[in-house]
């Protein structure tokens, strides 16, 4: 398998990365370098084997239903790029 | 053509948990903007899910009141888009293994009767926060306050076939989460959201047609409006000889339309994969025993309860069970000796019609069901009429006071004394001998007008049972 | 002071030898004169105040065996009020309003910061090379790179800027740099130290530990990290042992595993010959040495470079410009706002890994590379389970090579293959460790240990032992 400049940009564009032409090219090669890594996996018989999510076979651990966090919601806003009043700002959004 | 309609609902049901599916933040409704985000909720780098025990509890409720088959192994995976209220580029739910699996509820509509809707799953995943578009001249606002809300999302198989039957479906789900006590069901506040994916195909097909999906649905009333436009568009577009195509669709209450939301070229390639900040979550068999015990009684039991134990129609058990907070209130007018049959016309009639016409839960009635169970009392006891009843109701509604100071203070009391009864029924025949001889001559519909005098006389107060009986007695 | 390991500063600081502020005063001088590069941020102030409120506990006796103790903290943790970059410009802005577990767990020890070390951008990289506020150089040939991803603090203790630093190793970035740099440095059982406020890179992989000078400083440092955190769902439930105490425990009888896949070509020669004699040396102390097999270690490159882009392109994904960190000029929309933040915020190898992790995940290949890799990482796991039912202990070489030129690796490619050795531990999950073992054209040549799930301190004994017969450790970087 390998990667062709129009599958380069969609894949950039669903990583919100944005590839200028004069990169594409280059970008292209790489990433098929990478993935020609990857091809040795072919080689390998795994029908049987579980797929492996975890290192540990654990179990998730549930917490109990408090409220434990406080309102920090000004530190938080201190950190913005842009905020108006109580809210985090982004260019107008059209749905 | 005759069409098909097939239609099967995603409802996104918020947990009522105090906290968050993955954080200790407050799931508290109309807090002051991203007060209610904490580091996790707002997906700082380097933070981390820890879940939420009663989110699946919750879940395993549901599931086991829908007698659906539970993954005692289930796995929280990453869906991965951007939005800017999605603080982390991907929202936390379930795929490939949700904790809930293949169940069946049932409906029943005039049109269709009874039948079963299977429901293919429901898994656990995070609410998103909101983006406000009109508070800002040339910003869109970010709220987090609700992302991270846990979601219990319940996906129907496409077995409605109406969008009555829709309706009924939705009612369904939504009568039985605020039964387990899993959901407020408060759609006005987005507590309880129906999308509905709707195609239709050739009468007798078995062919599935192209859906699309219908969002931004917020009452019972657009659910059914929204899928019937669609129903239409989708046959004007095939009549033409034109294809559906798979979309999104927004529906506008105002404007009574659905329009297509997502213009994006590109396809949602939502990468699902398994979480790796979360395991597998285990549930153990004691558990499931446990919820099952606590369950409450179900709306299908407790309404075949009230048709044998109460001795009411199916239809009035229906309705009477089709919400908890009405059952329980009908209940607690029984508990406190009202008569069945009575309390349940009360209940649907004079109740609900003034709940509706000011849009006050049963819950926040003005009148309790200890005091109209009093009225009811009152009706059974002839201390005052049905009719009379009824400006009681209203004295009460107004906050005039309990059932027997109105009666008092008001004078409305039932005239029950037979002397006085026969005192004013003899002036009344002393005064229309007219009416008497034509009556005697066999005119017996003028029993009516003689009761409506007497009843005018005693301003409604005389016990009908008894003037019907004296004028019969004096009239032979 | 600053050639004294942790243990011994410990010592000199309750025997009031110096106080806490005299030491750090000592650090930061150093580090101020340095050219390494290996800070991002100097925290003056803050160490100076750490090191008076420490020097107060010791007066009254209150402290721990950390109290007043300098350190440097990868600048991938989360410090409340401190810049957290993550060796990335779209973090430059980034203060962090919150602490990292570990972060906590050494403040409430009164443990002294004197900063944040530099590494590869979000970790990724073996060189240091990758990082938005420079490359670091290697103390010991500062043409050389320090090796990654915790670069900076593998060449802040080797230049001994710091007595210990922490790390992160999500496919060799604790050891692998301990090994370039000539000092110790351990990578725990996935899920024995809290990953809460450590920016993830990949999750399923990364685990922090210390890079230290000895292995007793490590167990020291460990001791205090490891453990339990009810914020971080894959941290395990489970006691943690006192790891000084096993230190000095004999290792005669030490079943030692030598893999045959960890000396195949590619290993340079000089380092095979380092660690061939690091290994007798075990022998020579009573261990046992046995050849082992693991037959899919070959394969643990591509396995890790599709798992781990793959975990990071979504852990990534929060860089957007929206609620902190780094945004691009005038956004004309949400679309510009998206891709030019992350474009202009990420460097080439993190997008790189990102453009692997979306395709990998995406329709149509999800199965052909995520779910191939992770049977691959199955199998690759059951390998080391076989081995450890016949011993406790595997060793080998770290890196192929030792350090090399700043800017001779230009091929991505050729910098993963540079991983071959490391990348199996953090798939399977389990502890790993470099020690000094020798040198090579007076480079570092770091041994690897491998131990079985939760067996730090059989790794913690083996390298303490092995220090007390050799002094690799103690050799020092020139002018230092």
């Amino acid at each position: 398998m390998s990667l062709n400049k129009e599958q380069v940009k969609e894949i950039a564009q669903l990583a919100k990365l944005s590839i200028s032409d004069s990169e594409i090219e280059q970008s292209t090669i790489e990433l098929n370098n990478i993935l020609s890594l990857m091809a040795e996996l072919g080689e390998i018989e795994t029908d049987h084997v579980e797929p492996m999510s975890h290192p540990l076979d654990m179990s998730q651990r549930l917490r109990e239903d408090v409220v434990s966090e406080a309102d920090l919601s000004e530190e938080f806003q201190e950190i913005a790029p842009k905020t108006g009043k109580r809210h985090f700002l982004v260019p107008t959004v059209i749905e | 053509m005759a069409w098909e309609t097939v239609i099967g609902l995603e409802i996104h049901s918020q947990l009522n948990t105090k906290s968050k599916i993955f954080s200790g933040a407050s799931t508290e409704y109309g807090a002051e903007p991203n007060t209610q985000a904490c580091a996790v909720d707002l997906g700082l780098p380097g933070v981390l899910p820890v879940l939420n025990k009663e989110a699946v509890n919750m879940a395993l409720r549901f599931g086991l009141a829908v007698n659906a088959k539970i993954n005692q192994r289930s796995i929280f995976a990453r869906k991965n888009y951007f939005y800017p209220d999605l603080p982390k580029g991907y929202q936390i739910s379930q795929f490939e293994i949700p904790i809930v699996g293949k169940g069946a509820i049932g409906i029943s509509t005039k049109e269709g009767g009874a039948k079963m809707v299977g429901i293919t799953r429901a898994h656990l995943e995070e609410d998103a926060g909101k983006s406000i578009h009109d508070l800002y001249e040339d910003y869109s606002a970010i709220d987090l306050n609700r992302a991270g809300t846990p979601l219990l999302e319940i996906v129907s198989e496409p077995d409605m076939r109406s969008a009555r039957e829709a309706v009924a479906y939705a009612k369904k789900i939504h009568a039985l989460v605020q039964y387990i006590g899993i959901c407020d069901g408060n759609m006005q506040e987005g507590s309880f959201r129906c999308d509905a994916n709707v195609s239709i195909r050739k009468k007798d097909t078995e062919e599935l047609g192209t859906r699309t999906e219908l969002k931004n649905i917020n009452s019972f009333k657009f659910l059914e409006k929204a899928i019937n436009i669609e129903i239409e568009r989708q046959q004007d577009i095939l009549e033409d000889g034109d294809t559906v195509v798979q979309e999104t669709r927004l529906y506008d209450a105002e404007k009574d339309e659905t329009r297509s939301m997502r213009t994006k070229e590109e396809a949602n390639d939502y990468r699902y994969f398994p979480d790796p900040d979360l395991l597998p979550v285990d549930i153990e068999n004691e558990l499931l025993t446990e919820i099952k015990n606590s369950l409450p009684e179900l709306p299908t039991e407790k309404k075949n309860r009230f048709v044998s134990e109460f001795g009411l129609s199916d239809y009035d058990a229906e309705n009477l069970t089709a919400q908890k907070p009405l059952a329980d209130y009908y209940e607690a007018m029984l508990n406190d000796g009202a008569e069945a049959k009575v309390s349940a016309n009360w209940v649907m009639g004079e109740l609900s019609a003034a709940l509706n016409k000011n849009q006050i839960d049963v819950q926040d009635s003005p009148i309790s069901a200890k005091e109209l169970s009093e009225l009811v009392k009152r009706i059974g006891d002839d201390t005052i009429s049905g009719k009379i009843a009824k400006d009681v109701f209203k004295a009460m509604w107004e906050g005039n006071g309990r059932v027997d100071d109105i009666i008092q203070n008001q004078g409305l009391k039932q005239m029950t004394d037979v002397g006085a009864i026969e005192g004013i029924i003899d002036g009344i025949i002393a005064n229309n001998s007219e009416q008497v001889e034509q009556f005697k001559a066999g005119n017996t519909k003028l029993l009516g007008y003689f009761v409506g005098q007497v009843m005018k006389v005693t301003q409604g107060k005389a016990n009908p049972k008894q003037v019907n009986q004296i004028l019969n007695d004096k009239l032979s | 002071m600053h050639t004294l390991s942790v243990a011994e500063l410990s010592k000199s600081l309750k025997n009031k030898e110096f106080s806490s502020v005299e030491l750090t005063q000592h650090y930061l001088d150093r580090i101020s004169h340095s050219d390494l590069n290996a800070f991002i941020t100097v925290t003056d102030d803050l160490a100076l105040s750490q090191a008076r409120a420490a020097d107060a506990k010791l007066a009254n006796g209150s402290g721990s065996v950390l109290t007043g103790i300098p350190f440097a903290h990868k600048d991938i943790f989360c410090t409340k009020g401190v810049k957290t970059s993550a060796g990335s410009k779209i973090l430059d802005p980034f203060i962090s309003p919150y602490d990292a577990t570990v972060s906590h767990k050494l403040n409430i020890e009164n443990l002294v910061m004197l900063g944040k070390t530099n590494c590869d951008e979000f970790a990724m990289g073996s060189s240091n090379e990758n990082s938005f506020y420079g490359p670091v150089k290697n103390p010991w040939n500062k043409t050389m790179v320090p090796g990654g991803s915790s670069g900076g603090s593998a060449a802040a203790v080797a230049g001994r800027l710091t007595p210990f630093a922490t790390g992160t190793d999500t496919g060799g970035s604790i050891r692998q740099p301990s090994s370039l740099c000539g000092i110790t440095g351990i990578k725990p059982t996935y899920g024995r130290v809290s990953r809460y406020g450590m920016i993830a890179y990949a999750s399923s992989l990364d685990q922090a530990g210390p890079l230290t000078q000895t292995a007793e400083d490590a167990a020291l440092v460990l001791n205090a990290i490891a453990g339990f955190d009810e914020k971080d769902s894959t941290s395990a439930l489970r006691d943690v042992p006192d790891y000084t105490k096993t230190l000095r425990d004999s290792i005669k009888g030490l079943k030692i595993g030598i893999p045959k896949e960890f000396f195949s070509e590619g290993l340079d020669s000089s380092v095979e010959k380092v660690i061939t004699e690091s290994i007798k040396e075990f022998e020579t102390m009573g261990a046992k040495l046995q050849e082992i097999s693991l037959p899919n270690s070959a394969y643990a490159i591509p396995t890790y470079y599709i798992v781990a882009p793959c975990e990071c392109s979504s852990n990534l994904s929060r860089l957007d410009g929206v609620r902190y960190g780094y945004r691009c000029e005038d956004p004309k929309n949400m679309d510009d706002l998206y891709l030019r933040s992350r474009s202009e915020g990420f460097g080439d190898e993190v997008k790189r890994r990102i453009m692997i992790g979306t395709y990998a995940l995406s329709a149509g290949y999800y199965d052909a590379y995520y779910l191939k890799a992770q049977k691959v990482r199955q199998l690759i796991s059951e390998d080391f389970k076989k081995a450890f039912q016949n011993v406790d202990i595997i060793m080998g070489p770290v890196s192929p090579t030792t350090a090399f030129e700043l800017g001779a690796i230009k091929d991505p490619v050729s910098m993963y293959l540079a991983d071959i050795y490391t990348l199996s531990a953090n798939l399977a999950g389990l502890p790993g460790m470099s020690i000094p073992a020798g040198f090579s054209n007076n480079l570092p040549v770091g041994l690897q240990m491998i131990g079985n799930y939760w067996s730090e301190e059989v790794l913690l004994n083996a390298a303490h032992q092995f220090q007390t017969q050799t002094d690799w450790h103690s050799v020092l970087p020139e002018n230092i």
